[in-house]
């Protein structure tokens, strides 16, 4: 075997070309279609109308793409922002909807997570493979039970009824407990010869070295709350209290042009969010991926 | 013995405030579910399988079931792969790693209902893709990209495209974990790139497989999101998918169907659970001797 993957390897210089060239093209499949989102964003109406007609759903002409704007303008920005009020009302709807659902979800789940990776008690195992199987289970599996429960409690058609469900989400759960699987049993046992007791050691040396897990799951759950579409359109029936997810999906015909402004502004958050904090979330990611 | 009779009641104390609500959330209504799909639509009179044997008939739900298995079947072993590909690629790229590794992880926090609206001007009757395979020969004929046989290509690529990153970085964390001595001795007694991929990367890497995997199909549900808002709620036959069926039974409260339908959908995951669980410990068992 060995022999014959000598004979395909070729010369150093060119396999790192080859390399180069492969990834190089991948990253393109990314970068054009946000070029030419953040292009278009800029793009008065007419010019919008004229080479986008058929994809904005309006009317029928061949697209022209263009990486670049014939006539920039922060037209659609400005229309977006100081004359669309339904807009900032959507924003403000999901921060409400996304903030208190974090918070919770780190109440919740740090101390279960620190459970499942620091302590024996029986069932654990039978109790963490529950957990995946929660997370593993995609939300319409779940939604007929959940819309019983919001039901009950009186709860459905407000912003509680995407904020409670999601605070005992597993995923984060799963992150953070592989996280704190990772934090060197040493550095633990340092804390104990030094008297700390269980809560001690928790708050002092396992919540700052299971960080970058904690962030990372929380950005996790950010980006997902804030694309959230399933959840809202199940329980939402008062447009009044629709997040910023489902702007786009309804948007209204004469308002097409500010479409692809509305789309920059909406992923602002999380990209901002993950250029931000990469270093963590790779760290986090890292940590979930390699068990000691 | 004392301190772990402590640790026990400590994880009851620390897993109470989760456990609580998962009870509340999920379980006890999952309880009510599994007695609603015995119970007809008033919830009243007892209708043994009768419900059971509606939705397997189903014609909607078996469409549904057969295309979401198709899914995911397509769908995450290219994944999969490709993720690994790119991940060896990245990995070994000396200069403009960070660049590459911060590109392909974007996607993934890119709202599908930005992106669907890129998606459009590639896909479109009138969009880029057709023009360009036009331009290549006059004779093709203008696709439908979003509406016609080739939705169910159209998604994997996009489910590929926003996940791929995310499974890179998972990947480069197994990857970064292999000892480099290893490969040193390997390139000592003459072992080629691909040799030391298939004999020292692969079998290092399997910890890190059974996490992609699962962290895939926990990703891959979400694909409704882009299947809605390219193609609405009533797509074509072949990405008419779970999510769509339990939607549209949502929308006329089809509480009892709905019901049965998520037991058997928890039937099914819990039976991968364990077959998964049964490779993945079979394995480990034999790795032990």
């Amino acid at each position: 075997m060995p022999d014959v993957f000598r004979k395909i390897k070729g010369s150093k210089r060119g396999n790192a070309c080859i390399r180069t060239a492969f990834l190089s093209f991948a990253c393109l499949s990314v970068w054009l279609p946000l070029i030419l989102m953040v292009s278009a964003s800029f793009m008065p109406k007419d010019e919008l109308l004229w080479r986008y007609l058929s994809p904005m759903g309006i009317g029928m002409a061949p697209v022209r793409a263009s990486l670049i704007p014939s006539y920039p303008t922060m037209e659609a920005f400005a229309e977006l922002l100081f004359r669309s009020p339904g807009f900032f009302v959507m924003f403000w709807n999901s921060c409400i909807q996304v903030f208190p659902m974090l918070f919770g979800q780190f109440l919740v789940g740090v101390p279960a997570a620190w459970a499942f990776a620091r302590f024996e008690f029986p069932g654990k195992k039978g109790l963490f493979l529950f957990y995946i199987l929660l997370m593993v289970l995609p939300f319409q599996v779940t939604q007929v039970s959940n819309y019983l429960v919001l039901d009950r409690l009186g709860l459905l058609n407000s912003h509680l009824s995407l904020i409670l469900p999601g605070i005992w989400s597993a995923f984060p759960v799963f992150i953070m407990t592989r996280s704190f699987e990772a934090v060197p049993k040493t550095l633990l046992e340092a804390a104990y010869l030094d008297g700390a007791g269980e809560g001690q050691a928790f708050f002092l040396v396992g919540i700052p070295a299971g960080s970058p897990g904690i962030v990372t799951a929380l950005t996790l759950s950010f980006i997902d709350g804030w694309n959230a579409l399933e959840q809202p359109m199940a329980y939402l029936k008062d447009r009044s209290l629709w997040p910023l997810s489902l702007y786009l999906p309804d948007i209204v015909q004469d308002k097409a042009s500010v479409a692809f402004a509305a789309g920059i502004v909406m992923m602002m958050p999380p990209v901002l969010l993950y250029l931000n904090g990469e270093g963590e979330l790779e760290q986090g990611v890292a940590a979930s991926g390699v068990k000691e | 013995m004392k301190r772990k009779r402590r640790q026990a009641w400590l994880s009851v104390l620390f897993l109470a405030p989760s456990l609580s609500g998962v009870f509340v959330f999920m379980i006890l209504p999952f309880v009510d579910v599994v007695r609603r799909s015995f119970l007809d639509a008033m919830g009243k009179t007892f209708m043994g399988t009768d419900n059971y044997g509606l939705v397997w008939k189903n014609e909607a739900f078996r469409l549904a079931s057969r295309n979401t298995l198709h899914f995911l079947m397509t769908a995450i072993p290219l994944l999969f792969v490709l993720s690994l590909v790119l991940s060896l690629l990245v990995y070994r790229a000396g200069k403009g790693r960070r660049i590459f590794k911060t590109s392909l992880v974007l996607p993934m926090v890119i709202p599908a209902a930005a992106v669907v609206l890129v998606w459009k001007i590639f896909l479109c009757m009138d969009g880029i893709l057709n023009q360009v395979l036009s331009g290549i020969s006059g004779e093709i004929q203008n696709v439908d990209w979003v509406h016609g046989e080739t939705a169910f290509s159209v998604l994997v690529v996009t489910y590929l495209w926003k996940n791929i990153g995310y499974d890179m970085l998972l990947w480069l964390a197994g990857l970064s974990a292999i000892p480099e001595s290893l490969y040193d001795a390997a390139r000592v007694d003459g072992a080629g790139g691909l040799a030391q991929i298939w004999y020292i990367t692969l079998p290092c890497l399997q910890k890190t497989m059974g996490l992609v995997v699962i962290l895939s199909i926990v990703n891959s549900f979400r694909v409704y999101r882009e299947a809605y808002l390219l193609a609405g709620s009533y797509p074509d036959q072949t990405i008419y998918m779970i999510p769509h069926l339990f939607g549209h039974w949502f929308l006329t409260l089809d509480v009892q169907k709905m019901s049965t339908a998520a037991v058997l959908l928890v039937l099914a995951a819990l039976a991968a659970a364990a077959v998964f669980e049964l490779l993945l410990y079979g394995r480990n068992k034999e790795r032990s001797r």
